[in-house]
C-alpha cells in the first residue's frame, strides 16, 4: 500500500501546482489567460509541456503493453515514426498556426477554419467530430489511471476507483488552473518521468539479473520474434507512419501551438523532440519486451499463461472465454508490475507517480474540449452575449464533466488494450483530419465543402472501424479473420489490433480518401472571397 | 534569416525524403543479432539511432528553412483581429 500512498501524495502535489502555484492575478485578459496562458509560455515550459501533452497513458502503459505482446516492433511502429513526423509538422504547420493565432486572435482550430473558409455551420460539424474523436483519448487516460492505481496498490484500489480518482484530479486542476496550470503540471510531470524512466530501467535490469541474460533467454525460447519484426509485414509497418499525422491535428496540440510567447520557441522544441521521444519510448518498449522473462513475477506469469491458452485453444473457446483470456493477457500494467516486484517500496511509489504523471496528460484534452465548447459553440452562437461570461464558463465545465463521465463509463467496459483504443479511433480519426489543417494553411483553393466532405468521411470511417470490431471477435495476435473477400483478395480482415484493409492499417486509406475528398470537392465548389484569400496568402498571385 | 534558395530547398526536401525512407528499414527485419551492448536487439538500436538522425534533420531544417517571415507578419499591426 506504501507505493499507492506515495502516488496519492503525488496527486495532491499536482493539484496544488495546477490550481495554486502559478495562478495569475485576474484581469481583463482572463479568457485568453485561462485558455492560452496569455500566449506567454517560455521556451523550457513550452518544450516540456508540449512533449508532456503528447506523452500519455498510451506512451507509457500502452507502449509497454504492446511491446510485451508484440516485441520491439512497437518502437518502430510509433516512436521513431513520431520522431520524424511530429517535429516536422510542428515546424511546417505549428508555426503557421501560431502566427495566424497571434495575428487574428484565434483560440481554437475551428475558429481558424471558420474564418479561413467563411463558414459557420461547417465549423460546428468539425467541432462535433473533433470532440467525439477526443473521447477515446480521454478513455485511454481513465484506463491508464485505473490500471496504474490498481497495480501499485496491489489491487486494494480497484480499477473503477483508480480511473475515477484520476479523472477527478485532472478535472480539478484543469478547471481551476486552465492552460497555465496544465502547462506547469505537464512540465513537472515530464521532468519527473524523464528522471524516473532511467531509474526504472536500472532497477528492473538489476532485479532481473541483467538484461543480457533475459535477451539471450528470449532468443533461445520459441518467442525470438519479440526481438525482431518478423510478425509484422513491411506494408503494415509503413501504414503506421501515417499515425503521427494525428498529432498536429489534435485540437489540444493545435491549441498548445498558440501558447508560445514567440515563434522562436518552436526552434528548440522541434530539434529536441525526437530525442525526448527516444528517451521516453526506449525504456518503456524495452522493459515491456523484457517482462516476458520476468519468471518470478506471478502476475506476469498469469498473463503469459493466458496468452498461450489463447493462441493454442482459440478455436475451441467461446467469445466470452476469449474476451476473458484477452483481458487476463493484456499487458498494460506490466511496467507497474515489474516496478512493484523489483524496486523497493518507496522507489516503486515514486516510479508509480512518474507513470501516473504520463497517464494524466488527459488534462490537455479536457482543457481543449472545454476551450472548444465555450468558444466554438457557446460563444459562437451568441451564448456569451445572451447569458454572460460566467454562464459560458459553467456551461463549458458541465460539457466536459458530461463527456468525461461518458468516457469513464466506456473505459469500465472496454475489453481492448490502451494501444488498440488509441490507435484505432483517436489517432486514425485525427490523422485523417490533418488534410483539413494542411489545406487551410497551404492551399488557396480549399473550400468549406471540401472540409465538410473530409470531416463526414472521417466520422463514417471511424464508425465503420468500431462496427467491424464489434461484429467480428478479435483473433489471437499474429492471425487474421477475413471479413470481406473480393475476387480472392482479402479486402477487409480483423486482426488482434483491429481491422486491416488490403493488409494495411485503416489509417492509410482513411487519410488518403480524406485528402482526395478535400481536393476533389474543393475543386468543384466556390472558393472563399478574395479578401479572405489575401489575408491568409498575402504573397500569393491571385488566380 | 533570408529565405532558402531553390537549390537549398531542393536539398532539404531530398534530405527529408531520405530520412523518411530510412524509417522503412528492411535490412534488420528478421535479425535480432548482434545484440548491441549485449542486450539491445539490432532492430531496436537502429530505430533509436534513427531518432537521433531525426533530431539532426530537424536542426538542419530549423537552421536553413526557418519560416521567419511568419513571425514578422504576425507582429505587424493589423485591423482584422477577431473579438
Amino acid at each position: 500500500m506504501i507505493p499507492a500512498l506515495i502516488v496519492f501524495a503525488y496527486l495532491a502535489i499536482v493539484v496544488y501546482i495546477g490550481v495554486f502555484a502559478f495562478r495569475k492575478a485576474r484581469g481583463k485578459q482572463e479568457v485568453e489567460d485561462y485558455f492560452l496562458a496569455s500566449r506567454s509560455l517560455g521556451p523550457f515550459v513550452f518544450l516540456m509541456s508540449l512533449f508532456g501533452t503528447n506523452m500519455t497513458a498510451f506512451t507509457i502503459l500502452g507502449s509497454s503493453g504492446h511491446a510485451f505482446a508484440n516485441g520491439i516492433v512497437t518502437f518502430g511502429l510509433m516512436a521513431s515514426s513520431s520522431a520524424f513526423l511530429i517535429p516536422l509538422t510542428l515546424l511546417l504547420v505549428g508555426t503557421r498556426v501560431w502566427a495566424l493565432g497571434k495575428r487574428h486572435g484565434f483560440i481554437t482550430p475551428v475558429q481558424l477554419f471558420r474564418d479561413r473558409w467563411e463558414t459557420s455551420h461547417v465549423g460546428t460539424v468539425i467541432f462535433a467530430v473533433q470532440a467525439a474523436l477526443l473521447v477515446p483519448y480521454i478513455i485511454v487516460g481513465v484506463m491508464g489511471g485505473g490500471t496504474t492505481l490498481e497495480a501499485v496498490s496491489g489491487g486494494r484500489v480497484p480499477y473503477w476507483l483508480g480511473g475515477a480518482v484520476v479523472a477527478l484530479v485532472v478535472m480539478t486542476y484543469v478547471f481551476f488552473g486552465g492552460m497555465r496550470g496544465t502547462a506547469w503540471v505537464n512540465t513537472f510531470q515530464t521532468a519527473l518521468f524523464l528522471v524516473f524512466g532511467g531509474v526504472a530501467v536500472l532497477v528492473i535490469g538489476w532485479g532481473m539479473g541483467g538484461f543480457s541474460r533475459s535477451a539471450e533467454a528470449i532468443l533461445a525460447s520459441g518467442e525470438s520474434f519479440l526481438l525482431t519484426r518478423e510478425r509484422v509485414s513491411p506494408l503494415y509497418f509503413l501504414g503506421y507512419s501515417f499515425i503521427p499525422l494525428s498529432s498536429i491535428a489534435f485540437p489540444h496540440i493545435t491549441i498548445f501551438c498558440l501558447t508560445a510567447r514567440r515563434m522562436s520557441q518552436f526552434r528548440r522544441t522541434v530539434i529536441l523532440y525526437p530525442l525526448c521521444i527516444a528517451a521516453i519510448w526506449l525504456p518503456c518498449v524495452f522493459l515491456g519486451v523484457m517482462a516476458n522473462r520476468a519468471s518470478d513475477v506471478p502476475k506476469v506469469q498469469e498473463k503469459l499463461e493466458a496468452r498461450r491458452t489463447l493462441a493454442s485453444a482459440a478455436a475451441t473457446l467461446t467469445p466470452a472465454a476469449k474476451d476473458a483470456l484477452r483481458a487476463r493477457a493484456a499487458g498494460d500494467d506490466v511496467l507497474v508490475l515489474l516496478l512493484e516486484h523489483y524496486a523497493p517500496l518507496w522507489l516503486a511509489g515514486l516510479l508509480g507517480a512518474g507513470i501516473m504523471a504520463a497517464v494524466m496528460a488527459t488534462d490537455s484534452q479536457i482543457l481543449a474540449l472545454s476551450t472548444m465548447f465555450t468558444e466554438d459553440v457557446f460563444a459562437h452562437y451568441e451564448g456569451r452575449t445572451r447569458f454572460g461570461e460566467a454562464a459560458q464558463v459553467h456551461t463549458g465545465r458541465a460539457f466536459v464533466i458530461g463527456l468525461t463521465v461518458v468516457a469513464y463509463a466506456i473505459a469500465l467496459r472496454l475489453p481492448e488494450s490502451i494501444f488498440a483504443v488509441a490507435v484505432q479511433y483517436a489517432f486514425t480519426g485525427f490523422a485523417a483530419l490533418a488534410p483539413l489543417l494542411v489545406a487551410a494553411l497551404f492551399w488557396r483553393g480549399s473550400t468549406k465543402w471540401g472540409a465538410l466532405a473530409s470531416t463526414l468521411w472521417v466520422a463514417a470511417a471511424v464508425i465503420g472501424i468500431a462496427a467491424v470490431n464489434a461484429a467480428v471477435p478479435a483473433p489471437p495476435p499474429g492471425q487474421a479473420t477475413p471479413v470481406w473477400t473480393l475476387a480472392g483478395y482479402e479486402v477487409v480482415a480483423r486482426t488482434a489490433g483491429g481491422p486491416s484493409i488490403l493488409g494495411l492499417l485503416p489509417v492509410v486509406p482513411v487519410v488518403l480518401i480524406s485528402a482526395l475528398l478535400m481536393l476533389v470537392v474543393s475543386a468543384l465548389t466556390p472558393k472563399p472571397g478574395a479578401g479572405t484569400i489575401a489575408r491568409y496568402f498575402p504573397d500569393s498571385v491571385p488566380g | 534569416m533570408s529565405p532558402p534558395s531553390r537549390m537549398k530547398k531542393a536539398l532539404l526536401c531530398l534530405a527529408t525524403l531520405v530520412v523518411y525512407l530510412l524509417h522503412q528499414d528492411y535490412w534488420f527485419w528478421r535479425d535480432a543479432r548482434p545484440l548491441v551492448f549485449g542486450f539491445v536487439p539490432i532492430g531496436l538500436f537502429y530505430h533509436a539511432c534513427y531518432a537521433v538522425l531525426c533530431a539532426l534533420l530537424m536542426w538542419l531544417l530549423v537552421a536553413f528553412a526557418w519560416p521567419g517571415h511568419l513571425e514578422r507578419e504576425a507582429e505587424r499591426p493589423h485591423e482584422d483581429r477577431q473579438p
